[in-house]
């Protein structure tokens, strides 16, 4: 009975399954039918429709590259735009043998071993079906040659295209960036962030600088025309088209003029320098000497001119003003100063007699004050003004690295200044903590004393220092520096005025902030550390010199610059601000093994102060800095 | 033994039918491919390479008795799991996407084992309470499925989400799930539309909205769907001939060893070709089908079922997304285009089928 019932059971589940299963079988014949019928609309009833668009005049969609948008200096002068020129460029896959091509072309246009090189690497690194760039800038002479005689080239044609251009060259280089072939990497990118259709057509985007930072808004919208070809893939006519539009001009804070004058008064030297108006952040002059000319980069670099500029022991594509990582140096004092007087560790009476070394309790180390024999009794003023080693040795240890730490990052050291340019390195500012991560090792009460001369493990970038001096300039209220102030739509008259906001108020006590900046004015006064930064200035200077070593020096040892390689002399730093009472500018230079802030950077800057605050152009530029009087660090 | 005997051994668990069918569909993809390819020889034999794989594969899926397969299930099943969820803490971004897993010697898209995962361990659960069916065994069964899916939905890869939902719906199905339940579902699913239009990527809005008008996007993903149209009108009734396909050589088609090989098939072979692949697959279908009725176990039917089904539908989505009546969703074309991966969750699944089929004798004793 039970076994019946199990049974009838199975045959009824069997049953149930399999008028599922008919139920599943129609389901799949109705899809199927649905494809059919598809067909059917498509390959009978709409075929001559797709017969036309396919065979006879394939519809053709073509990309329309938007121009690119221009980059303006603050008062309209152009860094960068296009100009239109032709060039001769290879489709490899529809030649008869590439190299023979090349040679018969260069009987009737000149092709360099360099243009060789150049077509070989973009050989190398081509997207499918891509035609290939074999030289530029084609004479209107060169063109009409090559037009008589194109028939005998196939796959060769000439192109109208458009070419960036920098007027500026290598004094913007590290500014502005270039753009460059787009490769693989970039390809994929664009892949990623859903961009790929808007780069149809597009050979170049923005690799380094300004370029690559707002490559959104210098790219523009591509436009489509939609075009039938005849069989042989000529355009006949254009069925629709929607018009590019043109990337977004950009209008810099930068001063072209400024830069330039900053850029030569470098001479000779490497280095960098920031300029920044503190009343709002804007980067007035960015440079980052030696620069490279980006004209170099844009269709391929040779391999050869590649070899140059990286090996180069002067390391010009090295954006040292963004990138570059150098000890503070005495820079870092007035800073300290502010620390020493915000923490109540030090009242600005309080006096010290430096012997010219400081020790710590127990300990025989000496650490050497610059100056032998020392300063004799010194206050808080007198020790910016004579850059005092000892008593920041000392007000570096009453303080302690914790208070230290706090205090100079509020400033902004040892964290990206957030500037709108890629790539930023954030400089060090050690704690505890980091060396306990870094060196597995705990904190020495040595390691403190040396901070407080910005020489232990600090690092900055000048973008940094540049960005704590205007901070410092404009009384502990701090603006993001920006480089662009405006985006212009290349379109419409509409304009977007980039507003920097406060960043953040150090809240300074009036009264410290009075010393301090005292004291700074004081260092280019005589009996300072610059005095040739403001010598005959009528507007008051406010400024710190600092020495960054680049070498060691043993205990008992003395520096002597004219034994020193060259490569190992010091850096220079001068960090200054103008006019001191109500600044307008805020500046660092860094002179690369310029030796002394005092006599090689604080110069430099001068020049930049006149020009930006009398309009004043330096004379024919003499070789930098003819050293002046005892100035030290 | 003689070569005979030993040649009857080895091919005692391959079904002769379906085998005949799936080599069919399978020459079909080594003759396109040449044509995709440019008349080259490269894509075609990395096929065949992975053919080979494939078939070395079934043939041991197909060998093993059923209660093997059964107690894959759950090892399948969680190692699916756990690499999916591996996947959205530690997977590797590509193209907005977060489906692959690196492994250190090879990267791979847990998702692809699902397709087989999700329905196996399903059926198995089934089969377990086949005895005791209740309205729980269904949810739970549904949390089975449901769990997988969200986290592949997640990635985001919606078009395999919604194809291993199939599947796994598919099992619900055989299984019994009542039509009143399977209305509310519909229901309910046409009434969160709008919610999970919501939850959608841009790029997954932009898929659907362009079907409406592929015009609007005629640079981007539109470019697809109005190539393959064209190829596929253009081919007409008799085709352009093989190798002739303008489309084809001429580079209009995208993805056209991929995803949109049935535009080369289809222009080269019109509509008479069209009806000729339909009936190949419906062949393979039909077979699997009678495999499925004929199945002896409730796990081999609700599998059988599964894998047939799944198989049917993976050739619909691919020739609709081609022939522009459903999104580009990334479906190839099962056992047709190029690709190893999909060639062998297919080979797999037809090795169970297989399987069931050459083993249920046994079982009835």
């Amino acid at each position: 009975m039970n076994k019946h019932v199990e049974l009838k059971n199975h045959l009824r589940e069997i049953f149930y399954f399999r008028l599922r299963l008919a139920v599943g079988i129609g389901f799949v014949l109705t899809l199927m039918a649905i494809l059919l019928m598809r067909f059917l609309y498509l390959q009978v009833v709409r075929h001559d429709y797709y017969q036309t668009l396919a065979e006879s005049n394939r519809i053709s969609v073509v990309p329309i590259v938007p121009n690119r948008g221009l980059i303006l200096d603050r008062n309209g002068i152009v860094l960068a735009h296009n100009y239109s020129g032709y060039t001769l460029e290879i489709t490899p896959t529809k030649t008869k043998g590439l190299e023979a091509t090349i040679n018969e072309l260069s009987t009737l246009v000149e092709i360099t071993p360099r243009d060789r090189k150049r077509f070989k690497k973009l050989l190398a690194e081509r997207r499918n079906f891509e035609s290939l760039m074999i030289r530029n800038k084609l004479t209107d002479e060169e063109v009409a040659r090559f037009a008589a005689q194109q028939y005998r080239f196939p796959g060769v044609e000439i192109k109208a295209r458009l070419f960036r251009d920098y007027p500026y060259g290598e004094q913007m280089s590290h500014l502005l960036g270039y753009i460059g072939r787009i490769n693989q990497t970039d390809v994929e990118e664009l892949e990623e962030n859903d961009l790929a259709a808007n780069y149809r057509g597009s050979d170049y985007i923005g690799k380094t600088g300004l370029e690559q930072s707002y490559e959104n808004e210098l790219h523009g919208k591509t436009g489509v025309e939609q075009v039938e070809v005849d069989s042989g893939g000529r355009a006949v006519r254009i069925l629709s088209r929607t018009p590019p539009s043109s990337g977004n001009t950009l209008v810099l804070s930068i001063d072209a003029k400024l830069q330039e004058i900053a850029v030569q008064s470098f001479g000779n030297y490497r280095g960098a320098m920031v300029a920044i108006d503190p009343r709002n952040g804007e980067v007035l002059a960015f440079v980052s000497k030696p620069g490279y000319d980006p004209s170099l980069f844009i269709d391929g670099i040779d391999p050869q001119s590649w070899d140059e500029l990286n090996n180069s022991p002067d390391t010009p594509l090295n954006n040292r003003a963004l990138r570059g990582q150098y000890p503070p140096g005495s820079t870092i004092k007035p800073f300290m100063a502010m620390a020493g007087l915000h923490y109540g560790t030090r009242s600005p009476e309080r006096t010290i007699s430096d012997p010219g070394y400081f020790t710590l309790p127990g300990s025989g180390h000496q650490y050497r004050d610059w100056k032998k024999g020392g300063h004799g009794s010194v206050d808080m003023f007198k020790s910016i003004v004579v850059s005092c080693d000892t008593y920041y040795y000392g007000l570096a240890t009453e303080l302690g690295i914790d208070k230290i730490f706090n205090h100079l990052s509020g400033f902004g050291f040892g964290k990206k200044t957030g500037i709108d340019l890629e790539g930023e390195t954030s400089g060090l500012l050690p704690s505890q903590e980091w060396k306990m991560r870094r060196y597995k090792q705990k904190w020495y009460a040595g390691d403190t004393v040396s901070v407080g001369i910005g020489q232990g493990y600090n690092l900055v970038t000048p973008m940094q220092l540049g960005y704590a001096t205007a901070t410092l300039a404009n009384n502990g209220v701090a603006y993001r520096p920006h480089l662009v102030r405006e985006v212009r739509s290349a379109r419409s008259a509409e304009s977007r005025v980039i507003e920097q906001k406060q960043e953040f108020d150090l809240k300074f006590n009036p009264a410290h902030y009075d010393l301090v900046r005292r004291a700074m004015v004081a260092v280019t006064q005589p009996g300072g550390t610059a005095v040739s930064a403001s010598a005959g200035a009528p507007y008051q200077i406010a400024g710190k010199t600092g020495t960054a070593q680049v070498i060691g020096i043993k205990q008992g040892a003395t520096y002597n610059e004219s034994q020193v390689n060259e490569r190992h002399r010091d850096h220079a730093w001068f960090i200054a601000f103008a006019p001191a009472e109500q600044p307008t500018i805020a500046l660092v230079v860094l002179a690369e093994n310029g030796g002394h802030g005092g006599g090689t950077a604080a110069p430099i800057a001068r020049k930049v102060l006149d020009y930006y605050l009398l309009g004043k152009v330096p004379q024919p530029l003499p070789d930098v800095a003819e050293k002046e009087g005892e100035e030290n660090d | 033994m003689t070569r005979r005997q030993l040649w009857l051994r080895f091919t005692a668990h391959i079904d002769p039918p379906l085998m005949l069918g799936i080599s069919l569909l399978m020459l079909t993809s080594l003759i396109v491919l040449f044509s995709a390819d440019n008349a080259s020889f490269g894509q075609p034999l990395k096929q065949l390479a992975n053919i080979t794989i494939g078939l070395a594969c079934m043939w041991i899926i197909a060998n093993l008795p059923l209660h093997y397969l059964m107690r894959t299930a759950i090892p399948i099943y969680t190692m699916g799991l756990v690499l999916l969820i591996g996947v959205a803490l530690f997977g590797e971004i590509s193209h907005g996407a977060r489906r692959w897993l690196n492994l250190g010697v090879m990267t791979i898209q847990p998702s692809e084992l699902m397709k087989i995962g999700v329905p196996l361990m399903m059926a198995w659960y089934f089969e377990k309470h086949e005895a005791t069916l209740t309205a729980k065994n269904y949810i739970v069964a549904t949390l089975l499925l449901l769990v997988p899916v969200g986290l592949i939905a997640r990635q985001p890869d919606l078009g395999t989400a919604l194809l291993i939902s199939a599947s796994g719906f598919y099992v619900l199905f055989l299984a019994g799930l009542s039509w009143r339940v399977m209305g509310g579902l519909f229901v309910a699913a046409l009434a969160s539309a709008p919610f999970m239009w919501s939850m959608l990527h841009d790029y997954q809005r932009h898929r659907i909205l362009m079907l409406f008008d592929p015009e609007q996007d005629a640079l981007g993903k539109g470019y697809h769907t109005i190539q393959g149209m064209i190829a596929v009108g253009s081919g007409g009734i008799l085709g352009k001939g093989y190798l002739d396909g303008t489309q084809t050589h001429l580079d209009f088609l995208p993805e056209r060893t991929t995803d949109f090989i049935f535009a080369v098939y289809s222009e080269e072979f019109g509509l008479i070709g069209n009806m000729i692949l339909i009936g190949l697959f419906l062949f393979v279908i039909g077979r699997g089908f009678i495999i499925t009725a004929n199945a002896s176990t409730y796990f081999t039917r609700l599998m059988a079922g599964s894998i047939t089904l799944t198989f049917a539908t993976y050739a619909f989505v691919n020739m609709g997304m081609v022939s522009g009546i459903l999104p580009v969703v990334g479906v190839p074309l099962p056992l047709v285009s190029y690709g190893g991966t999909s060639m062998l969750t297919l080979l797999l699944g037809f090795g169970m089928l297989m399987s069931i089929e050459t083993h249920k004798k046994l079982n009835k004793t």
